[in-house]
């Protein structure tokens, strides 16, 4: 067994911890995500054509007079996307985009993807996100209130919370396209950093009842020493899984696996240095985990 | 934890292999089937096109009530009430009437009311009015009198979307109501959805109307297919529902385009009569409030089989033609989402989700032998337990495999270990305080069960969420999390717990590492 002080580091943690999430709050509030077109509406055609540059395409799409349009280089030479943002009156834009694609660029064109979502759609998508994100949040509250302690529920979803800003505040940061499938990593980030907070808590509640003359910081540092073999094994095959889907999943899952990397990260950070020391705060010591039994065993 | 009686053992396994045998059924020849089970690809992996249409009622609702205007007026005529000031707003009818008591009795009388019909599931009428000044009214549709309108403008649009593209005949397509007002559509292997919409986009309205200067039931001016302007009448001589059949046809004068027709009975006696008081006026054919072309009766066509001629190509006549057969939309459909897939890309997608799986996978079990020796591949013989479980529960409930969805199995096995890590390093701790070994793997598993099932409950309510919320490729993600959890389960608490117990009973005697 380990046997590192990680107690010692709590305040230090904490404030590195209400540092980032505040940073990220602000970064959240005022830089803004940068939503996909699926939570912001609008078209979206990734194409593959040789021998074809970034401005050749912009000067064509130029022509056509369709607002905000971007073009950027997608994944290998050759491939490329382009974002339109919705305008409401634009009924033949995709045949028009194409048309004018095929006929003005020298090479040959393929358009491998195209999507358009409307803005009633959109709007919907990114409400039954959040909509999605909050349930969870509120299922694993209550999850763990039935399993522990009220004490213990507010330090696993504080440590959520952290989570989840925070992997979007470094999306915002570096201007990440935040689409359906990232709204799908934050749930998984939830799953997991869960996961991996309560194995801790598990081992905390255990001990609590072992050593009663220990303190809750000591408690949870040995808890955290005890388990922290399995949280780095378990981080690192999850991690290997993800960076393998990270270099060679392709360009569509690469903001997906990259989100779910940051997130298993904070996710295992968190567990040991937001979860835990919550739990000070709140005074928990073995009489927090006698009377709950008391009261379920009558 | 460590005695398994025979029967239990002979029951995993026969679970075990009967789900994996499923797995096998995706690689079977396609002629020669034994069970017809497999994963489906979801169109981002097969290519293809999904769009998600919407109805818009509003035009219907304003159509509706403009045709109660003349029951009403005969209620009111027929139960001696007076009215006046009779006017349509939009979708609303407002009037001023002298008995406001009785004309309440009447409109909401549930016997035999045909003007405002009580629609028994719903338990409310059709109608509903509301005083707004002293005598004056306001009827509107109730609440569920609209819904009744959306529902069957929604359930008939279903239908002729199916009819439409059953008719250009694209292989297995899916079209399904989603909520109250859209239809989703996922055609598989289409490249290009141009050509669906513009169908789909076309509510095919067709009616035959006279050009006349008389203006006795009222007249649209119209332009032609020539640019003339045209005084149309608004009587409606027939209408695109008489037709039972049309097609493309080749006009042998000229080799033009023509589409051909042929009504049923009542219609071909209304063509007829109208044909034959009209010869040598001018029969306008109007699709969607435009004139297709607006020829000369030369002689009466009493025979129910005509020809619509307007400049077509022949794909505008096929177009039109296929529009005919299949019967006019109650309302215009609205492309809302559309999403389509080349079939490269697909391809492209499949082999690099395939190609991370099979890396993520050798590293995982490199690092777990590398980890645990033995027991890293009792661990790695689960894990590959697992994926045959998971590929063959998929099989079994006939899912769709998405990109994320193949994300979601990679991430399985990156987590899929976990349960066994969990009881692994519990045994070793164990060890240290437990001098019998096999005590030791005993409370191992056992104190490790309750932090197992609490750890992977907590991924298994993410993945249940993401599934009721998500849609399209991340239910995919959702449903192979989820299902791989429940292997996961399975296979670290039965399959690997035996192969453990196999190990440490046969080495009863020796010194055991972990």
């Amino acid at each position: 067994m380990s046997n590192y002080n990680f107690s010692a580091k709590f305040k230090h943690a904490n404030i590195f911890s209400i540092t980032l999430f505040l940073t990220s709050l602000i970064l959240i509030t005022f830089k803004g995500l940068n939503y996909g077109i699926d939570f912001k509406g609008g078209t979206l055609i990734e194409l593959r054509s040789s021998n074809t540059e970034v401005t050749s395409i912009r000067n064509i799409l130029k022509n056509l007079d369709l607002g905000d349009v971007n073009v950027k280089k997608f994944g290998r030479d050759g491939d490329f996307l382009i974002k339109v943002e919705e305008k409401g009156d634009n009924d033949n834009l995709i045949p028009k985009i194409k048309n004018s694609l095929s006929n003005n660029l020298n090479s040959e064109v393929n358009f491998r993807r195209v999507e358009n979502v409307g803005p009633k759609v959109s709007a919907e998508l990114l409400q039954s996100g959040v909509i999605a994100i909050s349930l969870s949040l509120a299922a694993m509250l209550f999850y763990i209130w039935v399993r522990f302690e009220w004490q213990f529920s507010i330090g696993s979803i504080i440590a959520l919370f952290h989570d989840v800003i925070i992997t979007l505040g470094i999306f915002s940061l570096l201007s990440l396209e935040i689409n359906l499938s990232i709204i799908a990593a934050v749930l998984t980030i939830v799953g997991y950093s869960m996961n991996d907070t309560v194995v801790i808590y598990d081992r905390i509640r255990e001990n609590l009842g072992k050593f009663h003359k220990l303190n809750i910081s000591d408690i949870a540092n040995l808890s955290i020493n005890e388990t922290l073999a399995r949280t780095i094994i378990t981080s690192i095959t999850t991690l290997l899984a993800l960076f393998s889907i990270f270099i060679l999943g392709g360009e569509i899952l690469r903001g997906f696996s990259f989100a779910m990397i940051l997130g298993v990260i904070i996710g295992t950070y968190s567990s040991i240095f937001v979860a835990s020391p919550i739990l000070k705060y709140f005074k928990v010591s073995y009489k927090t985990i006698e009377k709950e039994d008391e009261r379920i065993v009558p | 934890m460590l005695n398994f009686s025979k029967i239990n053992v002979l029951i995993i396994y026969l679970l075990f292999i009967l789900i994996t045998v499923f797995s096998f059924l995706n690689f079977q020849n396609e002629n020669n089937q034994f069970i017809k089970k497999k994963i489906n690809l979801g169109l981002d992996l097969q290519g293809g096109s999904y769009l998600l249409l919407e109805i818009n009622s509003d035009n219907l609702v304003e159509e509706k009530i403009q045709s109660k205007v003349i029951p009403i007026k005969k209620l009111l005529k027929d139960n001696g009430i007076n009215y006046k000031n009779f006017k349509i707003d939009k979708r609303k009818l407002i009037l001023t009437i002298d008995d406001f008591e009785k004309f309440g009795l009447i409109f909401n009388s549930r016997k035999n009311n045909q003007v405002n019909p009580f629609i028994d599931n719903y338990r409310s009428h059709e109608l509903e009015f509301k005083k707004i000044e002293k005598n004056q009214i306001e009827i509107s549709f109730s609440k569920y009198g609209l819904l009744t309108i959306n529902n069957s403008a929604l359930k008939q649009s279903i239908e002729i979307v199916r009819r439409r593209i059953d008719d250009i005949g694209t292989k297995e397509p899916t079209i399904l109501q989603r909520g109250e007002k859209r239809i989703l559509v996922e055609l598989p292997g289409l490249k290009d959805p141009e050509r669906i919409k513009a169908l789909l986009g076309k509510t095919a309205q067709l009616n035959f109307r006279l050009v006349t200067d008389n203006k006795e039931f009222g007249s649209d001016e119209l332009i032609s297919e020539n640019g003339e302007k045209l005084n149309i009448s608004k009587r409606i001589i027939m209408s695109g529902e008489n037709l039972i059949d049309a097609q493309p046809s080749i006009q042998n004068q000229n080799n033009e385009p023509t589409v051909s027709f042929t009504l049923d009975r009542l219609g071909a006696q209304k063509f007829g009569r109208a044909t034959t008081d009209n010869v040598g006026k001018r029969l306008a054919i109007v699709l969607d409030g435009e004139i297709v072309s607006a020829p000369n009766i030369n002689e009466p066509i009493t025979s129910g089989n005509g020809m619509i001629s307007g400049n077509f190509t022949f794909q505008e006549a096929t177009d039109l033609a296929l529009l005919l057969r299949s019967g006019a939309l109650p309302t215009p459909l609205l492309v809302v989402e559309e999403r389509t897939v080349g079939p490269d890309l697909g391809e492209d997608s499949i082999k690099s989700g395939v190609t991370s799986l099979i890396v993520g996978f050798i590293l995982v079990i490199l690092f777990m032998i590398y980890k645990y020796k033995i027991f890293g591949l009792i661990a790695n013989t689960a894990l590959i337990a697992n994926l045959l479980m998971l590929i063959g529960v998929l099989t079994i409930l006939e899912a769709t495999l998405t990109l994320p969805g193949i994300a979601g199995i990679i991430l399985t096995v990156g987590m899929a270990v976990d349960a066994n890590v969990l009881i692994f390093e519990r045994i070793k701790e164990e060890l240290k305080t437990e001098k019998s070994i096999i005590h030791a793997f005993d409370a191992g598993y056992l104190r490790a069960k309750i932090t197992v099932l609490d750890a992977n409950v907590t991924t298994l309510i993410a993945a249940v969420i993401l599934f009721a919320f998500g849609s399209g490729p991340i239910k995919g993600f959702a449903i192979t999390l989820g299902i791989g959890i429940i292997t996961t389960l399975f296979t670290a608490y039965f399959l690997a717990r035996h192969l453990t117990s196999l190990v440490v009973l046969n080495n009863k005697n020796k010194e055991i590492k972990i």
